[in-house]
């Protein structure tokens, strides 16, 4: 049960209930597909990008908790950030989700993200909650075709 | 120890008659297993199930004591194999009420039985124009081979359509049919609903247009007794491993007369009778469809497989878990928000259902760390989930060893569930 405390964190349970950013971007000058055909999870990603920085960021969808609650605070930590910053802070996240479950997880620099570290117990639900960071990835990169998991 | 002390000393069945789950559970060592420090509770059958002991031996005894070629050495254990591998295809035929051996062809799986039917039945019958019928609650595996089949010859896929309660709606079936259906391949017991279809009166539809039938039983096999010749499809697919059996062996049945008709699946050796470089000529059946060497070890688990159904008696396991089933329904609908979607009158023991705006994964996740192995997901059968507005459902599917305390981790489970998404 503490693993699943761990996993469902209070503030997991309540970006999966309220997802902020729920809602597209009309001025979007990137988009992005991203699909998990395991467990079916499908997320729209829009992003209004000024130079380097992204200025707005939005999402639809349907998915798990981890999904839904990793693309809203995904969401919430990039308003304003560069595509650099986003790129080093995609690989912070996947380290500590994808970490060794002996060491304490490593989680400078990523702030409220820092709940997502007891998926590191559930290797089943890291595509879940990384999702929504590969889609990040693939409208950054301007890749119009659907990022899947698998 | 007389003869009917023995027969009625069965694994399955206790002296007075009545099915012995907990005497079967001791066949299967994997359920002594705990997980996560909890007793292992198995609810996902219908993705695979448990081995018993028998098959395990089995496999073990044919590489310790057996191992060689089949079909081709001269030597004393390859005919010990041959003899183990072609005893097994035997005792298939039997268990499916075949008319003879060589209507039996061992593939990896159910996919690779409908494969072989789409390819070599269907490219030598189906032209551009002509339909192949489906139903809404078939696998990927009874969709895909045919939807490659209609590409490359111009076919079309027509659909029978299902009821809210999960049940195929015959009259559209009836609607359906004509001149040019050239295939009807249908699921026997689906595996998210766990309806059962009335493949008897499936077959005679189709007949009447001259359509042959394929039914893949994958799901139906390890819940019902089985009989080809009562059914009078015309191919008959199913898995070893859902039937206690090993992976990667499967049965395709066909009738004796279509099967001769039918050329090869994949080229190689066994499937041969000479080959020189201007011409090949093909085996006879069923070796024609077998080519290179088979999953000898395989063929051996899944008739020892067989042999244990048998013993347990299928008739007494389909009337426990018939009343396992209706205990597991009952305890379900009990769960505040749940909805379980197949409510079919005619059903196996798949429990399939959702929970408010719980999400399968996460009920998965949570009934995982209670011990409990369920499947969450759309079970290969996408358009079945479009069908009932869900991208996925939670499943529980029930096998002769599962008990009514397994159902009750199982709601356990879910109430633990609910405490955590609150």
């Amino acid at each position: 049960m503490s693993d699943l405390r761990e996993l469902y964190q209070q503030v997991i349970l309540d970006h999966n209930k309220s997802p902020r950013n729920f809602r597209k971007v009309e001025d979007a000058n990137r988009s992005s597909e991203g699909y998990n055909p395991l467990c079916g999870d499908h997320l729209h990603l829009y992003l209004k990008v000024e130079g380097d920085v992204i200025r707005d960021i939005g999402f639809q969808g349907s998915g798990c908790a981890i999904s839904k609650a990793s693309a809203s605070l995904m969401s919430s930590a990039l308003k304003g950030k560069t595509k650099g910053e986003a790129e080093a802070l995609f690989k912070r996240f996947h380290d500590m989700v994808t970490g060794d479950v002996e060491a304490p997880p490593d989680t400078e620099g990523l702030g409220k993200l820092v709940v997502f570290a007891g998926v590191r117990e559930f290797p089943a639900r890291v595509k879940c909650a990384t999702l929504a960071w590969h889609t990040l990835n693939a409208a950054l990169k301007g890749e119009d075709k659907p990022v899947s998991t698998e | 120890m007389s003869a009917a002390y023995l027969s009625l000393a069965r694994s399955g069945e206790t002296p007075d008659g009545a099915f012995d789950a907990e005497k079967v559970r001791a066949d299967f060592p994997i359920l002594k297993r705990r997980v996560y420090d909890r007793p292992l509770v198995y609810l996902d059958n219908a993705a695979t199930a448990q081995k018993p002991q028998a098959v395990i031996d089995a496999v073990e005894r044919y590489y310790s004591a057996e191992n060689s070629n089949v079909h081709r050495g001269v030597h004393y254990l390859s005919q010990r194999a041959t003899c183990a591998y072609e005893g097994a295809r035997a005792r298939v035929r039997g268990f499916l009420n075949a008319a003879e051996d060589r209507e039996v062809v061992f593939t990896r799986g159910t996919t690779e039985a409908i494969n072989l039917v789409a390819q070599s039945y269907g490219r030598g019958h189906v032209r551009e124009g002509d339909e192949i019928i489906l139903s809404e609650m078939e696998h990927h595996s009874n969709i895909v081979p045919w939807q490659m089949l209609c590409e490359e010859r111009g076919a079309v896929l027509r659909v029978i359509p299902v009821n809210d309660r999960g049940e195929l709606l015959l009259e559209e079936y009836e609607r359906l049919l004509n001149k040019r259906t050239k295939f009807v391949s249908v699921v026997h017991a689906s595996n998210v609903l766990g309806t059962v279809n009335p493949v008897q009166q499936i077959v005679k539809m189709a007949h009447r247009w001259n359509a042959p039938v394929l039914v893949d039983g994958a799901q139906a096999v390890p819940h019902m007794r089985v009989d080809v010749q009562e059914i009078d499809c015309d191919f008959y697919a199913f898995s070893g491993h859902k039937l206690y059996g090993p992976t990667g062996i499967g049965v395709l049945y066909g009738k004796i007369g279509l099967l001769e008709a039918m050329s090869p699946y994949q080229g190689g050796g066994s499937m041969i009778r000479s080959v020189t470089f201007e011409k090949t000529t093909y085996a006879e059946v069923p070796n024609r469809f077998e080519a290179g060497t088979p999953h000898i070890e395989g063929g051996i688990g899944l008739g020892a497989a067989i042999d244990y159904v048998n013993e347990v008696g299928l008739d007494a396991a389909a009337a426990y878990e018939e009343g396992l089933l209706a205990y597991a329904t009952e305890a379900l609908r009990g769960v505040p928000g749940l909805r379980l979607i197949g409510t079919a009158r005619q059903k196996v023991g798949v429990l399939s259902f959702v929970m408010g705006d719980i999400h399968p994964h996460d009920i998965g996740t949570i009934l995982d760390r209670e011990g409990v192995a369920v499947r969450a997901g759309h079970h290969c059968a996408q358009p079945l989930m479009q069908r009932f507005g869900v991208p996925a459902t939670v499943r529980a599917s029930l096998a002769f060893y599962n008990t009514r305390e397994d159902v009750d981790a199982l709601v356990r489970g879910l109430h633990r569930v609910r405490e955590v998404f609150g």
